[in-house]
């Protein structure tokens, strides 16, 4: 066997305290198998080294909060005995490196996690970013991520509702592939990873062990340089097939009384799930590794741990369960092993040709992991740029929002969702495209919408007040489909917790993020961090993705953003001041990169939401968007080509030009359409509750007016829209 | 009236399919694969999904399963079997119905509405429909139906293509052809027309909430036929 020294620690990514400090807890130096497991425990993606000290802040309790974050996923009440279970997870470092599998088994892991609660997924989200359309590897890795993930979102049958894609330069040298997942669950037949009782037995179940995927965890947590051509063999490979069974088996396996605690083999495999489980009931546990099925031959102890071939499950059974157990897993012909036990030791034994070949107490490998305070740097609220007038006054509105409705940020990404599934299961409601997908809750008359939410420009601005608005959009894509917001799950995407810039964007990021769910009573009860989102030494814009969930509790009262009858008017709420700095107008039509992110005012935009939320439950609302990039006319445009209808804009009488009305990205708006009789009825709820609003004009056919020199139809609008992203992915 | 949907390792439009049959009438049972006889029925229905995770060919590891012997008798004596998605391409698999299901035309997954003109209503399927252009929806990777020239003749002499792709007014040009198929065939019968497979899922289009309402159409028309 190798003998260990620091240098191979040093390979391991370790750094050289703490191996110190693994040979000063263990009183010795360890062996290769138990440095293997150091290091996969103490990497930054399992142990969250850099960044426990500030996910702590994070407001993750609330009435509706069942369980938050510490377990495989966070579960929500939705009433009447049924709840939530969910997640979102980032699968950045291999899909960059091979994203077909990157992503497919990303999309994998993300439902294990849910499954593994009891829960049977119910829906599918993701948000993924890419480089900049011009760059050579962005049109592969995209067509790769996508098949990726409607590869296995498709054949395990759980539709993919909703999701976000953007392009940006940053993402160049690393891309982002975040996978979200929701489920659904009894309240009382949650299943968690807590082991309990002494003797029980320690049951394998899923795919054979490979040789796939060794390293997996510790290739998350590290940069990219020019050698990570040399880095595929630890990207895993994904087998949905499997999964799906996986998934039947274990649902039917929980549906008894046979399971004490389950965890899913996800990042560091066999190492993490048993040493975690262990560690939360405050139990030992002894593994003979000889039981472990293999697919090759003479995989040694050092390699069984590490691995992480996909679709396998541990599970610790009532004693005397093990047959019928078996059965299951037979019925669904998969692999089924005793490999172990649970003990009173608090030590994780492993045996191998009948000798110990590691021996380690838990707590050296969980609680006494380290924790880094890590150095960071406040970022300064940049000063707002002053936009000439005569260059706005200029330009055509036509012309800039045929640039703004084609921007590959902006435009319709039919071409992505047409290709992942998104209505087996036959509960969704509302597809993707909208402001959340929209589930059934099957057989009820409930609904559960969803959304995932990004904004990096504003992040890198000015990070304190992204991460605010972040959150605030989340919310606000969920009010616009008429759900009451319950909670969130995040996935932190950002550059080296080493680099002080990057650091100081996480905690800040962290900070707006908390502050405002905080606020919102919008609680945080799941995530995942992800680092080294980097290239040598250039870090991604950071770029916190949101993902929110809410309910809807008759989901005839469900809100779509098409317009709906001509006639109808139209309506702004909120109160838009003109804040062109970080919009997309500003960076792709003035190339002005500079200059604050919009103001989030949580007053505002808790009480504009809420009063949307009333106003929908009173049956007023005919349909609703919120406004986010490219202001308020990219909003309307939008509405007019999915409902086929247009809109006459009434003459405008504000202090700022039409131009900066239409176009600014001011915070808490809402489009909304209502019948004309209605008029008095929602301006008495708006002016109650001293909600601003603005009345937009009314609905008319085939066209979009806005004023006399600027009259676009609903076919240019579609045009403008639907063009891009098919002719860049066709050519 | 007595329904069977079978139950592949892989199926995922299973559960859909007993819903939809429930709701429209059908007294429905669940068929593990790996049963050796049919339970007694009036119509058995192959779902949609990735049998045997699409492994060697679409639906060619479930065409071999136990429980096919049992359901290619009963269609050999006559008994309504409907395959839907993956079961048009299981039952392709067991020469049931004539032709191969290729890689849809882009090589990528298609999700999404479609229009399909019902072309034949001799047979027990579309007899007494009342409405001539349906809205469906597909969900498939390999729904481009291909056969030889000398099949296609047999099959238009016999009237049986079921169901061709098309616009919302029942032209079927190329371009409403979403996957590529010869001839816009979206659905197609064995001769004697008791056994039916299509690419479209009529039990995701059984609510206005959903995708479309056509579905209970065909379902509801189905019922009655088979009543």
């Amino acid at each position: 066997m190798t003998k260990v020294n620091e240098q191979i620690a040093l390979d391991h990514g370790l750094k050289k305290d703490e191996f110190k400090k693994i040979c000063e807890l263990l009183k010795r130096i360890p062996n290769i198998t138990e440095l293997g497991i150091f290091s996969a425990m103490w990497n930054e993606h399992c142990s969250y080294k850099s960044s426990r000290l500030h996910l702590k802040k994070l407001p993750t309790k609330g009435t509706k909060v069942i369980q938050g974050p510490g377990e495989n996923a966070g579960v929500i009440d939705i009433d009447d005995g049924d709840a939530i279970v969910f997640k979102i997870e980032s699968h950045n470092h291999p899909s960059f490196i091979e994203p077909y599998q990157g992503a497919a088994t990303g999309v994998g892991g993300i439902m294990r996690d849910v499954f593994t609660m009891g829960a049977r997924p119910i829906a599918n989200l993701n948000s993924i970013h890419f480089g900049s359309p011009q760059n050579k590897k962005t049109k592969n890795l995209l067509r790769g991520v996508v098949h990726g993930i409607g590869g296995y979102g498709n054949c395990i049958g759980v539709p993919t509702v909703a999701g976000q894609t953007s392009f940006d330069s940053s993402y160049n040298g690393n891309i982002l592939v975040n996978a979200m997942t929701l489920g659904l669950v009894r309240k009382d037949k949650i299943f968690y990873s807590k082991a309990a009782g002494l003797n029980k037995p320690v049951i394998y179940v899923g795919s054979k062990t490979g040789r796939d995927g060794i390293h997996g965890a510790s290739m998350a947590s590290a940069s990219f340089d020019e050698k990570i051509e040399e880095k595929k063999p630890t990207v895993q490979v994904g087998d949905p097939f499997t999964e799906k069974l996986l998934l039947e088996a274990c649902l039917e396996l929980m549906s008894g009384d046979s399971v004490i605690a389950i965890q899913d083999m996800g990042a560091a495999g066999l190492t993490s799930s048993s040493i975690e489980m262990a560690s939360k009931g405050n139990l030992g546990i002894e593994i003979n590794l000889n039981k472990v099925p293999c697919r090759e031959s003479k995989m040694t102890p050092y390699e069984i741990m590490l691995s992480e071939s996909q679709e396998r499950m541990l599970i610790i059974l009532e004693n005397g369960k093990e047959d019928l157990a078996k059965k299951i897993f037979d019925k669904w012909n998969l692999d089924f092993s005793v490999i172990g036990k649970t003990t009173d030791t608090k030590n994780i034994e492993l045996y191998f040709d009948k000798e110990q070949v590691a021996k380690i107490p838990i707590n050296t490998l969980v609680e006494n992991s380290p924790m880094y305070d890590r150095k960071w740097k406040k970022a300064k609220l940049p000063k707002k740029n002053k936009i000439k007038k005569e260059t706005i006054n200029k330009l055509k509105i036509k012309e800039v929002l045929k640039k703004i409705l084609s921007h590959p940020n902006v435009c319709s990404k039919d071409w992505i969702w047409q290709q992942y599934d998104h209505t087996v299961m036959g509960d969704t409601i509302q597809k993707p495209g909208g402001d959340s997908g929209v589930v059934r809750v099957h057989g009820t008359n409930k609904a559960v919408a969803a959304s995932v939410d990004s904004s990096a420009v504003y992040c890198w601005a000015h990070p304190l007040t992204g991460g605010k608005q972040v959150v605030c959009e989340s919310w606000r894509n969920l009010i616009s489909v008429g759900a009451t917001p319950i909670a969130i799950t995040n996935c932190l995407n950002f550059g080296s917790p080493e680099n002080e810039e990057n650091m100081g964007e996480f905690v800040e990021c962290v900070e707006g993020i908390g502050e405002a769910c905080e606020y919102l009573k919008f609680p945080v009860v799941s995530g995942n961090v992800s680092f080294y989102n980097q290239t040598k030494e250039v870090g991604i814009k950071p770029t916190p993705s949101i993902g929110g969930v809410g309910l809807i509790k008759d989901y005839t009262q469900m809100i779509t953003m098409d317009f709906k009858e001509t006639d109808n008017l139209v309506l702004v709420i909120g109160k838009t001041e003109g804040h062109m700095d970080q919009t997309l107008f500003a960076r792709s039509i003035l190339d002005e990169k500079n200059g604050p992110p919009p103001e989030i005012n949580l007053f505002n935009e808790k009480n504009n939401g809420e009063t949307l939320l009333q106003l929908i439950k009173n049956n007023l609302i005919k349909s609703a968007h919120d406004v986010s990039l490219g202001g308020i006319i990219t909003a309307v445009s939008k509405m007019c080509i999915k409902g086929n209808k247009g809109v006459e804009f009434n003459k405008s009488k504000f202090y700022i030009s039409d131009i900066e009305y239409l176009f600014s990205e001011d915070q808490g708006r809402y489009i909304i359409e209502i019948d004309t009789v209605d008029l008095k009825k929602v301006t008495n709820i708006l002016e109650k509750n001293s909600v601003h609003y603005d009345k937009l004009g009314k609905i008319i056919d085939n066209y979009m007016i806005v004023n006399h020199k600027t009259k676009v139809t609903i076919d240019e609008l579609k045009s403008y829209n639907t063009t891009w992203l098919n002719s860049y992915m066709r050519s | 009236m007595k329904s069977s949907v079978i139950t592949f390792p892989g199926s995922n439009c299973d559960r859909d399919m007993d819903v939809a049959l429930k709701k429209f009438g059908f007294n429905n049972k669940m068929v593990w694969h790996n049963d050796n006889e049919l339970p007694k029925s009036d119509l058995v229905v192959l779902p949609g999904g990735f049998s045997y995770g699409d492994y060697l060919r679409c639906g060619s590891v479930a065409s071999k399963s136990k429980i096919m012997n049992s359901v290619i008798n009963f269609a050999n004596s006559g008994g309504l079997v409907m395959g839907i998605c993956n079961g048009f391409q299981i039952l392709v698999e067991t020469g049931l119905v004539p032709g191969v299901l290729l890689r849809n035309k882009y090589l990528e997954f298609i999700c999404k509405n479609v229009f399909v003109k019902v072309d034949n209503k001799n047979n027990p399927y579309f007899k007494n429909l009342d409405k001539e252009i349906l809205e469906l929806h597909i969900a498939h990777n390999e729904g481009n139906y291909f056969c030889t020239d000398d099949q296609l003749k047999e099959i238009e002499d016999n009237n049986q293509i079921a169901i061709y792709y098309s616009n919302e007014n029942g032209q079927t040009d190329d371009k409403d052809n979403p996957n590529g198929s010869t001839k816009n065939i979206a659905g197609i019968f064995n001769k004697q027309k008791n056994v039916l497979g299509m690419m479209p899922h009529p039990e995701r289009m059984i609510d206005k909430c959903l995708s479309g309402d056509d579905g209970s159409l065909f379902f509801k028309n189905l019922f009655k036929n088979i009543k």
